[in-house]
This record gives C-alpha cells, structure tokens and sequence, in this order.
C-alpha cells in the first residue's frame, strides 16, 4: 500500500502527461501482481466496494472525533477522504505492518454495511496519512486524480514496451487484476481472446487536410463528417455496447440504441440526434447543442428519450456477422455495410452518403455551401485503406469547414499551468452588448487558449502586465482595450451565458493590436451566426 | 482574579494597552508600539515610538528604515511603561527576534503570544512557556488536520527530489524572513553543503541572520549565476515569484513550496505546487492545543487563524476561551 500511496501522492502533484505517464509505469513495472491489476483498476475507477461509500467513512470518523472539529475540518479541505486521512488519530499501541493493495482490496470485496466500519478502522490504524488518504480514495471510489482511463493504457504500453492499440483491445475483455494483460505484455502469454465478447475496438482517425495535399478523388471517397459523437457499436453473442471514442461504455445513456442493434456486428458511426423537434424536417440532424442534452445523462428519463431522440449515422463495419473485416479495403466494407443498413432499424441507424463530386475543386464548393448545422465538414478516405487503429498518414483525411470569425475585445486574462505557469495563456473575450459610443458594456462571449504562437503568447502576457487593471488571485481584468480576432467552429444559444450565446471550439486566430477595441463585433453580430437550427437529411 | 481586565482591550486595529497607552502589533500607526515579530502583519512602519527585541528592530529597520524612537528590550527583561503597567518579552520561537509580551498591571498577567511554534528551530530561541491569567494565542493553523510533520522528513524530500532530477533545479517558495533561513539553516545541519541560490529579495534578511550568528553557509544570487549552473541545486525565492515570470531563468524546475498550508493537497495544486514541503514556523493543532493546556490559563483568547476549532477544543476541555476579530492578519505564505 505505501508504494501506492506514494504513487497517488505523486500523481496528485504532477502536472504534465508525460510525468504522470511516467510514473504509472514506473509503478506497473516495479510492483508483482496482482497488486499492480488492482491499483491499475482502482486509477481508471474500476473498482467499486458497495459497502463502502463517503458516508461510511463520514459515520466512521464521527466515532473518532468531535462532530464539530470534523465539519469545521472537512469545510476547510474540502475533501471527505483527506480530512479523514489527516484527522484519523494515529493508535497509540503497536499495529500491524501497512496492508498491500491485494489484502485491502480482498477485505473491501467481503466487507458488508456492517463490517465496513470496523474493518476500514482496522485498515486506516496501519497506515500514516498518505497511505490513509490513498486507502480512502481506493475504497469509496473516488480518485478523481485526473487519470483517464487512456493515460493509463498509454502507461501500460509504454511500461511494457507493447502498441496500445492493443492494449485498448485486450483491456476490454479483462477485469481486474488483469493477470492475463499483464502476462502477455511480459511476452509469457498469448493475447487474451476478444472475438465472443462485446469489446470496444480502437477507432480509425483522421489527419487534417493540409492546404497543397496531393489528394485525388479518383484515390478518395469523399463523405460529410457530421458533428455529433463519434460512437462505436457493437453486438455480440446477445449483448450490445456504445462505445464513446475514448473507448467508455456509453450504453446506458443511449439505451435505444443498444437496444435497436440486433444484427452480429461492430459498426462506426456518428451518434446524433434527429431535429424535428426544433422544427426541422422529419430525418435530419440537429445541431450538437441539441446532442448535448442527452451527453452526461447516465439514465435518461422516458421525456429526454422522446424529446432529444438518438440515432447513429453509420460510417463504417469492423466485424461483420462474426467475421473481423478491418484488414478488408475500404471500398470492400462499405459495400457490406450498405448490405448491411437495410436490416437495420430505420429509425435508430442510417447511412453517412458518399458526396457525389467530380473533383476536389467541385468537393471545395459543395464543402462551402453547406448550411446544416450538423455538418462539421468533409471527409476524406483512401479507398483501399484497411481500417487501422489510430491516425495513419495518407489514408484518412477531414476537411472542416471554414471556421466563423468574430472580432472580440480581451477582458480577463488567467496564468497557464505546467509550461505556460508563468504566462497568462488563457483569455476570456467579450464582444459589446449595443453602440459602444452610446455606453454598451462588453459582455463574455467565449474563452481560447491556443491559436497563437510561443512569440505571441510572451508578447500577450506582458500586454496583459501592462494593461492589469484588477486581479483576482490567478486571473487579471484587463483595460478592454485589446482586439482579438476570435475563430471558431459554431455558435449556439446558450442560456448558461449571460451572453446567451456558448462557442463551439473558439481559438485566437489573429490578435488585432491595430483595431480600435470600439470596433468589435457587437453581440447581435455573433447572435446571428448562430447556426441555422433548421437540419437537413443526409443528402446533399 | 483581582479584576476585569479592562486594561487590555482587543481592537480591530490591534491590542490596546489603555493606561500604558500603547498598542501590541496594530495594523495602522500608532504613537507607541510593542511588536512581537518582524512579519509585516504584525511590524508595520510610521509608528511613533516602537519596543521590540534589538533582533526585531533591525529587521524592521531593514524593511522601513526604523522609526522615530525605538527602545531594544532584551529577552527576559522587564521595563516599565506608562500607568503602572510592566512588558516582558519572551522567546516565541517563530522567527529571529520573535517575542511573546507578559503585560503586568495590578497584579494581573496577560501574555500576548504573536506568532509561535514549538518545534525546534535553529535560527531561533525556542518558546518559554510563561504562566499568566490570560493567554492571548495564535491560531494560523488552529484545526485538526493540520500536524507538521518532523522538519527532518521533509527536508529529505527536499534533497531526495534534487538528487533523482540532477538536471533540474528545485525552486522553493519561502517567505522571505524566517522561512527561507530556517530552511537552509536546516539543510545544513542536514550535511547539505552545496551552495544555496537565492532570489534577490532574500539576501538583505540571510545576511541580518548572518549579523546575529546565525550560520547559513555558501549563498549565491540566482541573478549572479552563471548559465547551466543552477542544474542540480537549491533555489529559494518569495512564493510569488515561482509562477512569475522570475522563474523563467530556472533550468526545468520542480516547483516546491515550505509552507504550513501545503498539508492539503488542493492548497499546493492551486500554487502549482509539484513538491510541497510542510514546514511551518506556526504552532500546528497538536502544538497549540498542548501549549494552551502547558501554560494554563484562567482565559484563553484567540486571535488570528481558524479561530473557531480551537474555541470548540477549549470548550470540550472546559476551558474559558474567546474568539478576537483582529483585521489585517493573513499569513498565507506560512
């Protein structure tokens, strides 16, 4: 348990990628199993003891100390299993030796609502405070260390030196401790089997297009890349998953189409939801706005299921019928997933189309004349590309569509973290709520920090310096007397913003030292790009 | 208790000694200041005519260039001020030159801690407990949760991150006056004889130290540091500047930070805090509590900190105690 608090403590205060990566696999390396299964699973959330919850430790450590000093305490910190970890009152006699993470995770399996108490109490006497704090958060669950499950496949492929690719492929299958993922990273045991299990395949994924590419139509499939989530389904032996593209379960947010996938079958596709109720046409697309009612839902209720109504635009088959098609050419599986849409639920599943176009300066134009909001831009695939995990050069390409742009004024400026601590790097920008002259006010509009150089940045932050004309800890108001030239992807009412507008992917595009800052856009400007709610289908 | 102690009365602005006419630490300027410590929250400049020990008058003459009268009271001396009342000062083991005040009046005693810890600490004389009617005590870290750990520990952390990243640098945030000294005395005393670098807001105070005996070794200014030779070693610079734009000269550092507050976890992710040392010059929980019951009062008065916990600790231990709204005291970079 030491060497994994260490590691949790360790965690907490690394900032950058590549140092928590580092760190995972450092431990994964040097730790037997199946101490290293469990902890890997208690990172990723994957564990869950029942029995044991925020409450229990709250009830447990009312036994300990005065009610008062803990609500006080745990006012303060702001966390139930540090204050617990830094209050529980160290035994005055002698203790066992610090459990491993196998004994305490053996012991919460067994534990009950009844024995959970003591038994944690037994645990937290053998442990100092970081091993308290680490004992804690495994038990009820909460890490919230910022360790997605991805970081710590990378971590894993980079401990063992092995693709994490497969990693993510074997991963799924596997609970912890993990032994057989573990035996076949250390080259002693033969890949773990996938095919009879409803597993999450890794998704293919694009490059952008750069200007000057040498792509032709002749070698190309051209299709729209809509803007809802890209999904994975999968149907297997009677079970169906939806996967998100980091590769979580996503079924029970989407419960109807889990259920409306009943053919044998792994399918790519984009999750959006139908616009009719926006008063758009009967089949379309809304915009992702719509989408996002239903993302974070993990149960939605029968009238988030009628009013925001998922369906799954299909791009592409992995496995079909039980037979793993991804070394195929792309040309070969689309023809089987065409064959294979009409056994599919209408209403739940339809087909992304191929866009017609003679060639890629008749794509430029059908591109930029897109209006449906739910068409992010174009994609590009290579029509003999096999369906490989990751980004691979020259097969996949997306094409967005131009970004809108606004002229918005710099109103608050916050310091970065890791690399960029020292420089203010995140921007909130506004834009004017009527006549600047006539006494408008600027109201936030959207937050960006990127779209400018390391050059920029330096000169941003001392312009910020110069220009502080209050500071509220991390974060500087400015003079509002800077232009930015704000690029982005859509715009959407939003009533969370007192603008009453939220940006989709907003970035600096240029910074308009020259404007005069009464020039910027007025909110009623940006209002107007708000993107057309009325979709359109899947045709061109 | 012989009477009400309406001679010692807790103001916003400080604590006023009425008959004597004079004010302990006040937070705005004053005719005659009794001062307990050179931390700017309790020294401030524009007073009029200011007792303290010789220690913290140099450090306030340092940072304001002294006042118009100053009287050095020596520890364990006792002098007799205006209307019959009587000021001893006591080593508080904070920081050089710290000072709790025994203020005598009609036979009764008050003591005014200002700022304390019990652990030890090389840079200074340690806290003599003194018995009285009325203990007026700190309380920065006056919860539970927080219990400095042994300076020992973490000054091996300290060295043990220099050691496995021998080409970055490891910059640590301490305050400059008591911190910042008490850290490289002690890495001293730990045999780490490399030299220190420091920022240039640190050297005026390390070189006072020095003045009054206190041995800090080889310190050198990051300003006068060659390139590539700040690799390996210790930086110690004010909190402030480790995420300011100061830090950009650094080699790869490890952002540390020697602070009472870095027990919490979310209080050193919010400075950016990579290697958080709890190194206090504060009493922590166990310290204050401990003391309180050590020195006994008939009354404990609370004062700057989380007042409320150790109210609740002298009332679940049936002790007589009151919470002081002092203003103008936050050591946020203990």
């Amino acid at each position: 348990m030491e060497r994994f608090a260490a590691l949790i403590d360790a965690l907490v205060y690394t900032r950058s990628r590549n140092g928590k990566l580092a760190l995972i696999a450092q431990y994964l390396r040097e730790t037997p199993d199946p101490d290293r299964g469990w902890a890997l699973a208690a990172l990723t959330d994957g564990l869950d003891f029942p029995a044991v919850k925020a409450g229990t430790v709250r009830a447990l450590m009312e036994t300990r100390v005065d009610e008062v000093l803990w609500t006080l305490s745990r006012d303060y910190v702001g966390d139930t299993a540090e204050t617990a970890s830094l209050l529980w009152p160290e035994p005055p006699n002698e203790q066992a030796p610090p459990p491993s993470v196998s004994e305490v995770v053996a012991l919460l399996h067994h534990a009950t609502r009844a024995t959970a108490p003591t038994l944690l109490a037994g645990l937290l006497d053998r442990l100092d405070a970081n091993g308290r704090y680490a004992l804690l958060k495994l038990a009820t669950g909460a890490m919230r260390i910022g360790i997605s499950a991805r970081l710590a496949k990378v971590a894993f492929a980079q401990a063992f030196d092995v693709s994490v690719d497969e990693v993510e492929e074997y991963w799924h299958g596997q609970a912890a401790p993990y032994l057989p993922l573990f035996d076949w990273a250390a080259g002693k045991a033969e890949p773990p089997r996938t095919d009879l299990l409803p597993l999450f395949r890794p998704f293919m994924l694009a490059h952008p297009l750069e200007d000057g590419a040498d792509v032709s139509l002749a070698d190309y499939a051209a299709e729209w890349k809509w803007d809802g989530i890209r999904v994975q389904l999968v149907h297997v032996n009677g079970e169906s998953r939806v996967y998100s593209r980091s590769g979580d379960d996503i079924s029970g947010s989407f419960p109807e189409i889990a259920a409306a996938l009943q053919i044998p079958a792994v399918l790519d596709g984009e999750l959006l939801v139908r616009g009719d109720h926006q008063g758009g046409a009967e089949g379309g697309a809304a915009s992702f706005n719509a989408l996002q009612q239903r993302l974070g839902r993990k149960a939605p209720s029968a009238r988030m299921l009628a009013d925001y109504p998922a369906f799954v635009r299909l791009y592409d088959v992995l496995i079909d019928g039980g037979e793993d098609v991804r070394d195929q050419a792309w040309e070969q599986r689309r023809a089987r997933l065409e064959a294979l849409v009409p056994r599919l639920d209408p209403l739940r599943f339809d087909l992304s189309q191929v866009i017609d176009a003679a060639d890629m300066d008749a794509l430029a134009q059908i591109r930029s004349l897109a209006r449906d909001a739910a068409i992010e831009g174009v994609m590009l695939k290579r029509r003999t590309s096999p369906y490989v995990a990751g980004r691979r050069t020259g097969l996949w390409y997306k094409w967005k569509r131009d970004p809108l742009l606004v002229d918005c004024v710099l109103m608050y400026a916050q310091r970065g973290s890791g690399k960029r601590s020292s420089f203010h790097s995140d921007f909130t920008f506004g834009c004017w709520d009527g006549d600047p002259d006539a006494g408008a006010e600027l109201l936030p509009v959207g937050k960006a920090y990127f779209g400018f150089t390391d050059t920029e940045l330096k000169w941003l932050d001392s312009w910020v310096r110069q220009h502080t004309i209050a500071r509220f800890g991390p974060v500087r108001e400015t003079d509002k007397s800077l232009v930015f030239e704000v690029a982005f992807d859509s715009v959407h009412a939003s009533r969370r913003h007192k603008s009453g507008v939220a940006m989709r992917f907003p970035r600096i595009s240029r910074i308009r030292a020259d404007k005069p800052a009464h020039e910027a856009d007025r909110l009623a400007t940006l209002k107007a790009m708000i993107a057309d709610p009325a979709p359109v289908g899947g045709k061109t | 208790m012989a009477g009400d102690f309406a001679w010692i009365r807790p103001e916003p602005h400080g604590i006023h000694v009425v008959p004597a006419d004079a004010w302990i630490d006040p937070a705005r300027p004053v005719e005659r200041a009794l001062v307990t410590h050179g931390h700017a929250d309790h020294a401030r400049g524009g007073h009029g005519h200011v007792f303290a020990t010789p220690e913290t008058l140099a450090i306030m003459g340092l940072r304001y260039g002294g006042a118009a009268r100053e009287t050095p009271v020596a520890y364990g001396e006792r002098i007799a001020l205006q209307g019959g009342v009587f000021a001893t000062f006591v080593p508080a083991g904070h920081v050089l030159g710290s000072a709790q005040i025994l203020l005598e009046h009609g036979g009764e005693r008050v003591v005014v801690t200002g700022d304390y810890k019990r652990l030890s600490d090389p840079t200074c004389a340690p806290f003599q407990p003194v018995a009285c009617d009325i203990f007026i005590t700190e309380a920065t870290f006056g919860l539970p949760v927080f219990r400095h750990p042994p300076i020992a520990e973490e000054i091996a952390r300290l060295t043990g991150a220099l050691a496995a990243n021998p080409t970055r640098c490891v910059a640590v945030g301490a305050y400059a006056l008591g911190k910042a000294q008490r850290l490289i005395a002690e890495l001293r005393a730990a045999g780490y004889t490399a030299p220190i670098f420091l920022h240039g807001a640190m050297e005026r105070m390390c070189r006072l130290y020095a003045d009054y005996g206190i041995d800090l070794g080889d310190l050198r200014l990051v300003a006068d540091a060659p390139k590539g030779a700040l690799e390996g070693q210790i930086v110690i610079a004010p909190p402030s500047a480790l995420n300011d734009r100061w830090s950009r000269r650094l080699p790869e550092p490890i952002t540390a930070m020697a602070s009472g507050w870095m027990r919490v976890r979310q209080r050193a992710r919010q400075r950016n805090v990579e290697l958080p040392l709890v190194i206090s010059d504060h009493a922590d929980w166990d310290e204050l509590t401990a003391t309180i019951a050590e020195v006994n009062p008939h009354e404990t008065w609370i004062t700057h900190g989380r007042e409320e916990a150790l109210l609740r600790w002298c009332q679940l231990n049936q002790r007589r105690a009151r919470a002081l709204a002092l203003v103008g005291y936050e050591d946020e970079d203990d």
